[in-house]
């Protein structure tokens, strides 16, 4: 006996029910695959990011110990970064303290610890505060301005005109920001954690009349060198963070006109994460080893 | 005329002499899926003004980057003043770029530094043995070559496009160069400013005694400076022969450009 299989009707067209379900797995599988790759082109580029990153801190490390160093482009780098913030810093550092006493102030009355305050501000400013806020406006200010300037480099053909006339324009652009960067942060922490410290006394002062001897006497009383060094140590780091991922991103920005302010975004959020990434790292090491 | 079907006019090649100074052979570059050279090769002789003309896309600007190894080819062979430039490592490569002038579309100043800076930059890094007096000279002599003796302390920023094309010229001439290559000198300049910087081409390769390719598709520029015409279409040579050549010629691709 002859079985009549069932039709079914798909676009005004009569079809067996296997035939369909056949499309339709085609079709599924077809999608599966589509995502599959797009997945893996995703990955492919995150890998490819992270080894260009890779090939550039080893480039920029040969370039750093190899000869002929463009020193004089290092002071002047030294002298945009570090000098040219002064004014940044010099702000932040004196409202950091200021507020970090007006707030800590009526808490520490509660315990009658306010003789404690200006240890307290001091050993704040100097371990943590100073270092991570001083570093974050150094990576909106620093790696910004590297993302920019390198970028439209990058755009205007200045860095293929510099490497056709035989300068290495990764020794001359990069490697003398990086280590401005790596230098000049640090001091520019340590200038304003003294800042802070001073903005402290002044945050004191707006509800009492604090001694300026006293006050810096009583902070310093309370800092040992082993505070201080944890934090210059870091500071040094997040220097070298700012001044690499500024020129990765400026230096590796595309073609259009577009790109310089997305390597000048990108290098700002990159590097203030990074920035933190390094500061979790260095506490738990400090911590450890204390 | 399909890309197949190459114009080679033999009898222009023929007039030249001595050994070429700058040979391409089968040069093939592309950009992932895009192959943006296919087999081109060339030769330049010494104290000749070749135009490499095409339209925009065509291939004109990543040939001559490749010239500088600015972009690497994926295959074929680039010799440069006898040198291949495969087998140069980066010390020679730069040896040999101190060589070749290079003057790009965009005249790619120095923003940050001032006209005397940006001519001092090239002449500290190549002219080292100078002291400072002689660069100083070497400075205005190139400036009032290009006619632009009074921007010397000028930023960029402060220069017209033209003015900053000049400038740009005398960066590139202030190191003696023996080989100039031209990005599209005249592109985005009135035709005044556009016959300025044509003359001065001609200037410069007169008092220098340079070789130059020039990358352009403005004809007033080809008619002023060649004298041999390069042309590219698709990343392929098209055509090969002299200005005359061209003007002659029934081809529709070449007739639309020399009308």
């Amino acid at each position: 006996m002859k079985i009549k299989k069932p039709l079914i009707k798909v676009n005004q067209k009569l079809i067996l029910p296997v035939i369909r379900a056949k499309g339709y797995a085609t079709q599924q599988s077809l999608i599966i695959s589509e995502k599959t790759l797009a997945k893996t082109q995703l990955a492919n580029n995150f890998f490819t990011d992270i080894a260009n990153v890779c090939l550039f801190i080893a480039r920029f490390f040969k370039e750093s110990f190899t000869r002929n160093h463009e020193f004089k482009e290092f002071l002047n780098q030294c002298f945009q970064i570090g000098y040219k913030s002064l004014p940044l810093i010099s702000v932040t550092g004196v409202i950091m303290g200021m507020v970090l006493t007006i707030q800590s102030r009526p808490v520490l009355m509660t315990f009658g610890a306010e003789s404690m305050l200006p240890g307290m501000v001091a050993v704040s400013l100097i371990r943590e505060m100073g270092p991570v806020i001083t570093g974050l406006i150094c990576a909106g200010k620093i790696a910004s301005s590297m993302g920019a300037e390198l970028g439209s480099m990058k755009v205007t053909e200045q860095i293929e005109a510099m490497e056709v006339s035989s300068t290495n324009p990764m020794k001359f652009l990069v490697v003398t920001r990086v280590w401005a960067a790596t230098l000049m942060i640090p001091l520019l922490i340590l200038y304003a954690d003294a800042l802070g410290i001073l903005g402290s006394w002044a945050g004191a002062n707006l509800k009492g009349d604090v001694n300026f001897s006293l006050f810096f006497a009583q902070a310093f009383s309370h800092i040992d060198f082993i505070d201080l060094l944890p934090a210059v140590v870091k500071s040094f780091f997040f220097g070298a963070v700012i001044g690499l991922v500024g020129c990765y991103k400026g230096y590796n920005a595309g073609r259009g006109t577009e790109s310089v302010g997305i390597a000048a975004n990108s290098a700002v959020v990159i590097a203030s994460l990074l920035l933190l990434i390094v500061d979790v790292i260095a506490v738990q090491i400090t911590d450890m080893i204390m | 005329m399909g890309a197949s079907q190459t114009i080679i006019n033999n009898a222009s090649v023929k007039t030249r002499s001595g050994e070429p100074i700058i040979e391409i052979k089968n040069l093939q570059i592309s950009f992932g899926n895009q192959h943006v050279l296919k087999d081109v090769s060339l030769q330049l002789f010494n104290g000749e003004n070749l135009v490499v003309l095409g339209k925009s896309g065509s291939g004109k600007s990543v040939l001559i980057k490749c010239i500088v190894s600015l972009l690497n080819s994926d295959s074929g062979t680039i010799n440069v003043l006898g040198e291949n430039l495969n087998e140069l490592n980066t010390s020679s490569l730069g040896e040999l770029r101190k060589k070749i002038g290079f003057l790009f579309q965009s005249g790619a100043l120095y923003d940050s530094m001032t006209v005397k800076q940006n001519l001092e930059f090239a002449l500290l890094r190549i002219k080292r043995e100078l002291t400072q007096k002689e660069r100083d000279e070497k400075i205005l002599e190139v400036l009032e070559n290009v006619g632009l003796s009074d921007a010397l302390n000028k930023m960029p920023s402060q220069l017209s496009g033209g003015m900053r094309k000049r400038i740009s010229l005398a960066r590139t001439i202030i190191v003696d160069p023996l080989i100039m290559l031209y990005d599209e000198p005249t592109t985005g300049l009135d035709p005044v400013t556009s016959d300025e910087i044509s003359a001065l081409i001609n200037k410069v390769q007169k008092k220098y005694k340079t070789s130059s390719i020039i990358i352009t598709h403005d004809i007033e520029c080809v008619r002023a400076t060649a004298d041999r015409i390069l042309m590219l279409q698709d990343g392929e040579i098209y055509m090969d022969g002299s200005l005359e050549e061209y003007e002659n010629s029934k081809d529709p691709l070449i007739k639309s450009f020399f009308k």
